[in-house]
């Protein structure tokens, strides 16, 4: 690192602007001149982001609450009450999008949770190309989603899909996959976890690597086999990460969209993988009713914010 | 930690090749002990699970990529064959320049570039100074941005979208609308509490004194930043870059709402809306090719992009 070079090359140049006196108090005036000048800089440097956030975070996210209860009307906006709630709860989608969000989140979470921790700790044990296996949980995540939903949708095609072709050669009989409401948002599933189960892996990995090795070995010594030493140590040892990440897969997998999207053009037959994101992007871009939208992201918020408070509380005691 | 044990324990395994104690040298103590996979039995279950588990990732992980590369040089009846076949039985090559013309594959690619870097430098140079003004110039009312800023962290991005999008629309203030232009992308980029979250914790853990030694020979708060605090930063801005340039990449749903127009589009927008136009092979020629730039960024930085994952403080 070339830090301290500064201190010694660049003492020549002359101070701009300000004069430190570092004896003796400096009057008040000077004081506050300093600090206005330090809070001026300062601010600067702020700035850009600060009108980055207001533009694009801050002011859209008060726009969400004010749209939610208004509507548009032959280009007239008008405060509608609680007419957009009332007109979201009785659309019959709503609770079929909801109950497919669920699912997609508890099939999301049996698979996208549970296997990467199988995953990293069968990795964690091995002493040979580790590096490699890792790269290879990774590389679906560095791929265009479009690469890898298309890709997957060209495996589950019914007729010459090769997700049949192993089903055939396995014995079992074929599946219609995306195109049966039955087996659709399984297939979405599969796809989504293929394609982003490499970060949970690696984080899991990077936490069983700060078990220490003393807690293994007294397990030994108490006799423990391979499976209590997993539940005993393993599992403690990581069990707030463990609690972490599965709090940030409800909050992620709950807002999915590009998948269903891609893999079934959002609904899927019969409606079974119209998800809550995509039920919002209909009323937003294809029926143009951004009342509808903005409350049924408020009410995907709501739960949402429930998981991510216990997310920050969770994180916080991680710090301590 | 736990490798002096581990070393003395290992004695038993006195067969072992070089290769295998280098891999075993100073590696910490997990679940298998050392002296159980020394014996033959577990020497032979360790290899049986090792050679399944890397057949196996072999086959789920890079299976899909073989499937998809010579996919593309099938022509279009063998690539929906049935039974498929294992190899192509020729290689049409020209599957890939068809799909490179007939998608315009080359403006996606272009256009996708030019979004992910101009992403990338906005990102950098307003991300970076935000967070070393909150970090180190403390200015009034710094404590109460920073909240809002990591406040946005708790709002879902999709419930954000549509209001988004309808600033975009129509910014207020400046009455400007910003569809199928650049700056969609870019600025909304900037708003990213996560990576001034990152910078703002490295730059808190630079000494003090290394700033007030800077302070002390005259050098402005910019002088600083530029002259010091970035060249030690280096680690912490290749990890925002990546990510910065690989989440622009990634990004379907926002190109698509606010750049419709179809020479404006990203690679991924592009693909999605021309792939029922175009015949199996060529698509999935053109797939493989969108997949190329950021497998070769993922190959030349995985190291960087591996640590980055661990280092928003998820450390158990």
């Amino acid at each position: 690192m070339s830090a301290p070079t500064l201190s010694t090359g660049k003492a020549s140049a002359p101070p701009p602007g300000y004069h430190p006196r570092p004896g003796g108090p400096a009057p008040a005036r000077e004081e506050f001149v300093r600090a206005v000048r330090r809070n001026v800089t300062a601010h600067g440097f702020l700035i850009g982001a600060v009108l980055c956030f207001s533009f694009f975070s801050w002011y859209p996210m008060v726009r969400e609450f004010v749209l939610a209860f208004q509507k548009t009307e032959d280009g007239e906006t008008t405060w509608a009450g609680w007419s957009n709630l009332s007109y979201v709860f009785n659309d019959p989608a709503f609770w079929q999008a909801w109950r497919n969000t669920a699912l997609f989140t508890v099939l999301a979470l049996l698979l996208g949770f549970a296997v990467p921790f199988v995953v990293a700790v069968v990795l964690n044990e091995f002493r040979h190309a580790q590096g490699y296996l890792r790269l290879l949980v990774y590389l679906p995540v560095m791929l265009p989603p479009v690469a890898s939903v298309l890709l997957f949708k060209y495996f589950y095609d019914p007729g010459y899909g090769l997700f049949n072709r192993i089903l055939e050669f396995l014995h079992l009989p074929a599946q219609q996959w995306l195109q049966d409401p039955g087996t659709s948002m399984l297939s979405v599933v599969i796809a989504s976890t293929w394609m982003n189960m490499g970060g949970a892996t690696l984080i899991y990995l990077a936490a069983l690597q700060g078990i220490p090795g003393e807690l293994y070995e007294a397990a030994e010594l108490d006799g423990a086999g391979l499976f209590r030493k997993i539940w005993h140590v393993t599992v403690p040892q990581t069990r707030l990460i463990l609690s972490l990440l599965l709090l940030m897969q409800i909050i992620a997998t709950m807002q999915v969209f590009t998948e269903p999207f891609l893999l079934t053009n959002g609904a899927g037959p019969e409606g079974s993988t119209t998800t809550v994101v995509y039920l919002i992007y209909q009323y937003a871009f294809n029926f143009n009713n951004y009342g509808a939208a903005a409350a049924l992201g408020l009410l995907l918020l709501v739960v949402l914010a429930g998981f991510s408070a216990v997310y920050v509380r969770l994180s916080r005691s991680s710090e301590d | 930690m736990a490798s002096n044990t581990l070393v003395s324990r290992r004695g038993t395994g006195s067969g072992r090749t070089s290769r295998h104690r280098d891999a075993d040298q100073g590696r910490p103590r997990t679940l298998i002990s050392p002296a159980q996979l020394g014996r033959p039995r577990g020497k032979l279950v360790y290899w049986a699970v090792f050679a399944l588990v890397a057949a196996g990732f072999t086959l789920v992980f890079l299976g899909p990529l073989y499937w998809m590369v010579t996919g593309g040089l099938k022509t279009t009846q063998e690539v929906v064959q049935s039974p498929p076949t294992a190899f192509p039985s020729s290689l049409h090559t020209e599957n890939y320049s068809q799909a490179w013309t007939v998608m315009d594959l080359a403006r996606l690619l272009l256009n996708t570039l030019y979004y992910a870097f101009g992403a990338l430098a906005f990102q950098l140079v307003l991300d970076v100074a935000a967070a070393y003004s909150l970090s180190r110039l403390r200015p009034v009312l710094g404590k109460a941005i920073l909240g809002m800023m990591l406040a946005t962290l708790m709002i879902p991005a999709t419930v954000l979208v549509v209001p988004q999008y309808l600033t975009v629309l129509d910014v207020p203030i400046f009455e400007r609308n910003l569809l199928n232009s650049p700056w969609a992308i870019w600025l909304p980029s900037v708003t990213n509490a996560f990576n001034i979250f990152l910078l703002k914790r490295f730059f808190d853990s630079i000494p003090g004194e290394l700033l007030d030694a800077a302070a002390i020979d005259g050098a402005s708060p910019l002088r600083t930043l530029r002259s010091l605090v970035l060249p030690i930063s280096r680690p912490i801005l290749g990890v925002v870059s990546i990510f910065a340039v690989v989440g622009v990449w990634k990004d379907f749903l926002w190109p698509m709402l606010t750049l419709p127009d179809p020479g404006k589009q990203t690679l991924n927008v592009g693909i999605y809306s021309l792939s029922n136009g175009v015949p199996q092979n060529v698509l999935i020629a053109a797939l493989t090719i969108a997949s190329v730039p950021t497998l070769l960024i993922f190959l030349l930085f995985q190291r960087n992009i591996m640590s980055g994952l661990t280092a928003g403080g998820l450390k158990g």
